[in-house]
């Protein structure tokens, strides 16, 4: 494993993967795209960017008030008819039946983050019931020293006191198939992903790992998936504002010596 | 008119996807466990993600092993996806070794090196033993096209003749199987963009209905 020499290639893409955030089933801020009818529809977003070339894609549900929340799985399902690239959903997910309500409406993954934090054993009976593959971990990690970062949760607003690396492992020896990691010191910044905490998650453990957090120019990018030795980039403002398309993303990325698919 | 395509249900697997994709690319799709179904459909669909102990005890449960058989022995076209692919095959080493359907001579193997797993995410697909052409897996694609994968087993066939596609992820396997009207894909169609939907199409044009 340590030995360079022996670590097997392969032709693996790696991907990019879109995010939407979803509230009371409207995109928040819409998305730039010209041949939209409604820059606010998840559906219509989500269908330009597999036609644009995305890889994948994640709706992040934040949507406030339980009694919104079904909104989400029509939302999923109309997705399905028409989307033929995996769906990843966030948000709310707090027990089994909601993840089974997400994979039966269409949904290929469901992402976890305080739920994982305060009921660990979901995670192990989640993977047991629908298999690793579709159970993802969200971490939102936040740097406290050299080397050093600690896991919040409730959307960054509260600090739980567990070391990020030690959560990491921990979620892949519970059944996590892999890992949604966002740097909240990078989040929102622009100005490039946290690269030594995505490498240290990244080695850490033995599934894919997304990063996310602080994608603002295409070098970031491909720093994340070399350097940070990512799997994926998540990136949300870049695409929806017309900044990039995935398109261009992706030539940078192969010029670069970056495997992606286009 | 459009085939007649059944999906088979057994509980495992995004089927909702899977009948959508079928649904798009021209067929009249159907999803059921009924064995009248099965056998009264042009075509028969075994999808499928998840554990391997699972699906087969699923598919036992279900009484759905003799038609699944019956029907690939008469011809019928029949494509396996996944976990819809490594049923067909003898033994499984996944929790040490569990008993397959049998249909193809092989066994599925977990990855042993040091990527990471499971094998997630879009992989290429290289052809051998000429599957395009005639309503072929792979008519109007590609070779080396990029696929959706997600998986940590992988089948290896007795005889290498059946072998249609591989793929590498530290070492080549199998990534697409073909034996006569079986077609069986390691990657998700349904989840890999217009060229998985081109699959679904050659699919339903085997069952009979048009192609482009």
């Amino acid at each position: 494993m340590n030995d360079p020499q022996k670590r097997k290639s392969s032709a693996l893409a790696k991907r990019i993967i879109p995010c939407l955030d979803v509230k009371n089933g409207r995109v928040v801020k819409g998305v730039n795209f010209v041949d939209l009818v409604d820059a606010g529809d998840p559906v219509q977003i989500a269908a330009a960017y597999a036609r644009a070339g995305a890889d994948e894609l994640v709706y992040l549900d934040i949507t406030a008030s339980v009694e919104k929340r079904p909104a989400m799985l029509e939302i999923v399902a109309k997705t399905a008819e028409q989307v033929f690239i995996p769906l990843t959903v966030g948000g709310g997910i707090r027990k089994l039946s909601d993840i089974s309500d997400l994979l039966k409406a269409g949904a290929d993954k469901v992402s976890m983050n305080t739920s994982a934090v305060e009921n660990p054993s979901l995670i192990r009976e989640a993977s047991r019931e629908f298999g690793a593959q579709c159970i993802i971990t969200a971490i939102d990690a936040k740097k406290t020293a050299p080397g050093k970062w600690e896991v919040y949760t409730y959307g960054g607003r509260k600090a739980t006191g567990i070391d990020v690396i030690y959560w990491a492992k921990k979620t892949v020896e519970l059944g996590s198939g892999e890992i949604l990691l966002t740097s909240m010191d990078k989040d929102g910044t622009q100005s490039g992903f946290d690269i030594e905490l995505t490498a240290a998650v990244s080695e850490a453990v033995s599934v894919p790992v997304i990063a996310s957090g602080g994608a603002g120019e295409l070098i970031h990018l491909k720093d994340a998936l070399d350097k940070g030795k990512a799997d994926a980039v998540l990136a949300a403002s870049i695409f929806h504002f017309g900044k990039f398309s995935i398109t261009e993303t992706k030539k940078y990325l192969r010029e670069n010596n970056i495997p992606v698919r286009i | 008119m459009s085939p007649s395509i059944t999906v088979i249900d057994y509980g495992l697997g995004n089927i909702r996807s899977v009948s959508k994709a079928l649904a798009l690319a021209g067929g009249d799709v159907r999803i059921s466990a009924e064995i009248k179904k099965i056998e009264s459909s042009d075509g028969i669909v075994l999808p499928g993600v998840g554990a391997f102990g699972k699906g087969m005890e699923n598919l036992k449960k279900a009484g759905l092993i003799k038609v699944i058989n019956s029907q690939i022995e008469a011809g019928k076209p029949c494509l396996g996806i996944c976990l819809g692919l490594q049923m067909l095959f003898s033994v499984s080493e996944e929790h040490g070794s569990s008993p397959g359907m049998d249909i193809i001579k092989g066994k599925v193997k977990l990855f042993r090196n040091d990527l990471k797993i499971p094998h997630m995410g879009w992989n290429k697909v290289k052809f051998q033993n000429s599957p395009t052409g005639e309503s072929g897996m792979f008519e109007g694609i590609a070779d080396e096209s990029y696929f959706y994968f997600v998986h940590s087993y992988y089948v290896s066939p007795e005889d290498a003749a059946l072998v249609s596609s591989t793929t590498d992820y530290g070492d080549e396997f199998a990534s697409s199987v073909v034996k006569d009207n079986l077609w069986a894909v390691q990657f998700h169609p349904e989840k890999s963009g217009k060229d998985g939907l081109r699959i679904m199409k050659n699919f339903i044009a085997r069952c009979g209905g048009k192609n482009e």
